[in-house]
C-alpha cells in the first residue's frame, strides 16, 4: 500500500532543548497509526510540525495529498463559539461555493450523528459532542490524513469510549488516514492499526508495533482479547511505565510555553 | 419582575425626595423646581417643534461620532493589537493623549474647527475613541492561540486569520467598549454645546433657558431628557450585544 505521510529524520529543538530527536516513520493509505508516549515526551511537537504549525529544525514531512486536518484535545477552545455547528464545520470549505459547503457539511454531521443539531452553538452541547463537531469539521475538509491530538483525554470514559467507536466505524466507512497521538495506551492499541512507541524526551521511535486485531473491535471483547492484553504490556514496557521518571519537568514546561508562543507569533 | 418593581420603588422615593427639596424653604425659591412641575414642563417641550429640534440634533452628533469613533478605533485597535512593533511605536503617544479631557481640547477644537457642528462631533469622538480603542487591543491579546492554530491548519492565512477569525473573536469587547464610548460621547456632546457657544443642541437649550429667561424648569427638561437619551443609547447597545453575541 502506498504511503501517506512519510517523516524522515524530523528533529526539533527550542533553544537547547531537544524536543524531538530524529524520527522516521510512514503513515500507509487508510492506516489508523498511534503514535503513543509518556506525556511531555514531544508528541505536540511532533503533530504540530506534521501539520505545519511550526516548521521543524531538521528533517523532512511529506503529506501525500493536498491537506491534512487536525482534531485537537481542547475542543471547546477550537470551536469557534460565534459560530453554528454547520458554521463551524463549514469553516474550512470557504473556497467551494456556497450549495457544496452546505451539502459537504450536512453530510459530515451525518456520519457522527449530529445532523440534529446543525443550527444550534457550540457551547450549547456537552463535550462529546463538541468533539464529534470538531472530527465532522475536520472531515467535511476530506483531508490525506486526519491528526488527532490526544482527542478524547478531555470527555468522560462512557464517551470516549463511544467516540473511540465513532473514530473506527467513520475511518473504515471513508478510508481515511488517521495518525493519533495519545498518551494512553489501552487507546492506542484499541484504535490502531500500528502503534509508534516514543521516549520520553527528546523523543525517539522505540518502537514500531502491528497490532494483531481483527478490524472489527468491540469494547467489551477487544479489551479481554489475549492479543490486546499482551500488546498493552508490551508497550507499557516499552514505556517504562512505573519506573523512574525521565522527564525534566522545569525544561518541558518552558519548551511549551515558546511553543506557543512560536506560533502566535508567526 | 421582582427587580423591575423594587426599581419602580427607587425611582419614586428618588422623586418623592426631590419633590419634598424643591419645595422645602430651604433652597431659594424657584432653584429647583420639583418633578411636578418639570414634567408638566417636559410635556409642554416635547411637543415644541424647537425643543425637538434641538434633541435630535444632540442625538445626531451623537450617533455621527460614535460611527465615526467606531470606523477609526476598530481598525486602529486590529493594528496595534496585532503588531507589537506598531504598538510599541506609538505607546508613548497614546498614554499622553488618552487622558486629556476633551472639554480642554474645546479652545484649540474651536480655533481650528470653528463654531460649527464639526467641533462637538470632533471632541466627543477624542472621548469616544479611547474606550473602543483599548478594549479592541485587549480582545486581541485575549484571541484564543488554539483558534488561531486551528484556522491555520484549515489553510485560512494571515489576513484570514485577522477578519475570520480575531474579530468576531473580539467583538464581544469591542461592543462592551462601544457601549462605553456611547455615555462618553454623549457627556461630551452636551458639555461642548453648552460651554462652546453652539447654536442648536440639549445642552445650547439648557443654556439658553438658564442664561436667559432663567427657567430652571426647563434647564431640568434638558437634563432629564439628557439622561433619558443616555440610558436608551447604554440599553439599546446591551441589547444588541445580547442578541448578537451571545457566547
Amino acid at each position: 500500500m502506498s504511503n501517506m505521510l512519510e517523516v524522515a529524520d524530523l528533529g526539533h529543538t527550542y533553544g537547547d532543548y531537544e524536543a524531538i530527536g530524529g524520527l522516521t516513520f510512514n503513515v500507509r493509505a487508510g492506516e489508523l497509526v498511534c503514535v503513543v508516549g509518556p506525556s511531555g515526551c514531544g508528541k505536540s511537537t511532533l503533530l504540530r510540525t506534521i501539520s505545519g504549525l511550526i516548521a521543524p529544525s531538521r528533517g523532512d514531512v511529506s503529506l501525500h495529498g493536498s491537506h491534512l486536518a487536525v482534531v485537537f484535545q481542547d475542543y471547546q477552545r477550537s470551536l469557534f463559539p460565534w459560530l453554528t455547528v454547520q458554521g463551524n464545520v463549514e469553516f474550512p470549505l470557504r473556497s467551494l461555493p456556497r450549495a457544496e459547503r452546505r451539502s459537504r457539511a450536512a453530510e459530515a454531521l451525518a456520519w457522527v450523528g449530529l445532523s440534529a443539531a446543525a443550527k444550534k452553538r457550540p457551547w450549547q452541547l456537552s463535550g462529546g459532542m463538541q468533539q464529534r463537531v470538531a472530527i465532522a469539521r475536520a472531515l467535511a475538509y476530506r483531508p490525506a490524513l486526519l491528526l488527532m491530538d490526544e482527542p478524547f483525554a478531555s470527555v468522560d470514559a462512557q464517551t470516549r469510549f463511544e467516540l473511540e467507536d465513532l473514530l473506527l466505524r467513520v475511518r473504515r466507512e471513508h478510508d481515511t488516514t488517521v495518525l493519533v497521538v495519545t498518551h494512553d495506551i489501552d487507546e492506542s492499541v484499541y484504535l490502531g492499526d500500528r502503534i509508534l512507541v516514543l521516549s520520553g524526551s527528546p523523543a525517539k521511535l522505540v518502537a514500531d508495533l502491528e497490532v494483531p486485531l481483527p478490524a472489527e473491535r468491540d469494547q467489551v471483547t477487544t479489551r479481554t482479547d489475549e492479543a490486546f492484553v499482551a500488546l498493552r504490556s508490551k508497550v507499557a514496557r516499552l514505556l517504562n511505565v512505573g519506573g523512574k521518571p525521565t522527564l525534566d519537568v522545569d525544561k518541558w514546561a518552558a519548551a511549551e510555553r515558546e511553543s506557543l508562543s512560536e506560533t502566535v507569533s508567526s | 419582575m421582582r427587580a423591575f418593581t423594587r426599581g419602580l420603588i427607587g425611582i419614586a422615593v428618588f422623586l418623592a425626595l426631590w419633590e419634598l427639596l424643591g419645595r422645602s424653604p430651604l433652597l431659594p425659591a424657584d432653584a429647583l423646581p420639583p418633578p411636578s412641575l418639570v414634567f408638566g414642563e417636559l410635556v409642554a417641550q416635547l411637543t415644541s417643534p424647537e425643543f425637538i429640534s434641538h434633541v435630535v440634533a444632540t442625538v445626531l452628533a451623537v450617533l455621527i461620532a460614535i460611527a465615526i469613533a467606531i470606523a477609526i478605533a476598530v481598525p486602529s485597535g486590529l493594528v496595534l493589537g496585532s503588531i507589537p512593533a506598531v504598538r510599541h511605536a506609538t505607546r508613548a503617544v497614546i498614554e499622553f493623549l488618552r487622558p486629556i479631557p476633551s472639554v480642554a481640547l474645546i479652545p484649540l477644537a474651536l480655533v481650528v474647527l470653528g463654531f460649527g457642528p464639526e467641533t462637538k462631533i470632533t471632541l466627543a469622538v477624542y472621548a469616544a475613541l479611547w474606550p473602543i480603542l483599548f478594549n479592541t487591543i485587549y480582545a486581541l491579546d485575549e484571541l484564543d492561540p488554539l483558534l488561531v492554530e486551528t484556522s491555520r491548519v484549515f489553510g485560512t492565512g494571515r489576513v484570514g486569520v485577522l477578519f475570520r477569525v480575531a474579530l468576531p473573536s473580539a467583538l464581544p469587547f469591542v461592543l462592551t467598549g462601544i457601549r462605553l464610548a456611547a455615555t462618553t460621547a454623549l457627556i461630551v456632546m452636551v458639555s461642548v454645546e453648552l460651554m462652546a457657544g453652539s447654536q442648536i443642541g440639549l445642552g445650547y437649550f439648557i443654556m439658553e433657558a438658564r442664561s436667559g429667561p432663567g427657567r430652571m424648569d426647563q434647564v431640568l427638561v434638558g437634563t432629564v431628557v439628557a439622561g433619558a437619551i443616555g440610558v436608551l443609547l447604554n440599553s439599546g447597545l446591551e441589547r444588541v450585544r445580547r442578541r448578537w453575541v451571545a457566547w
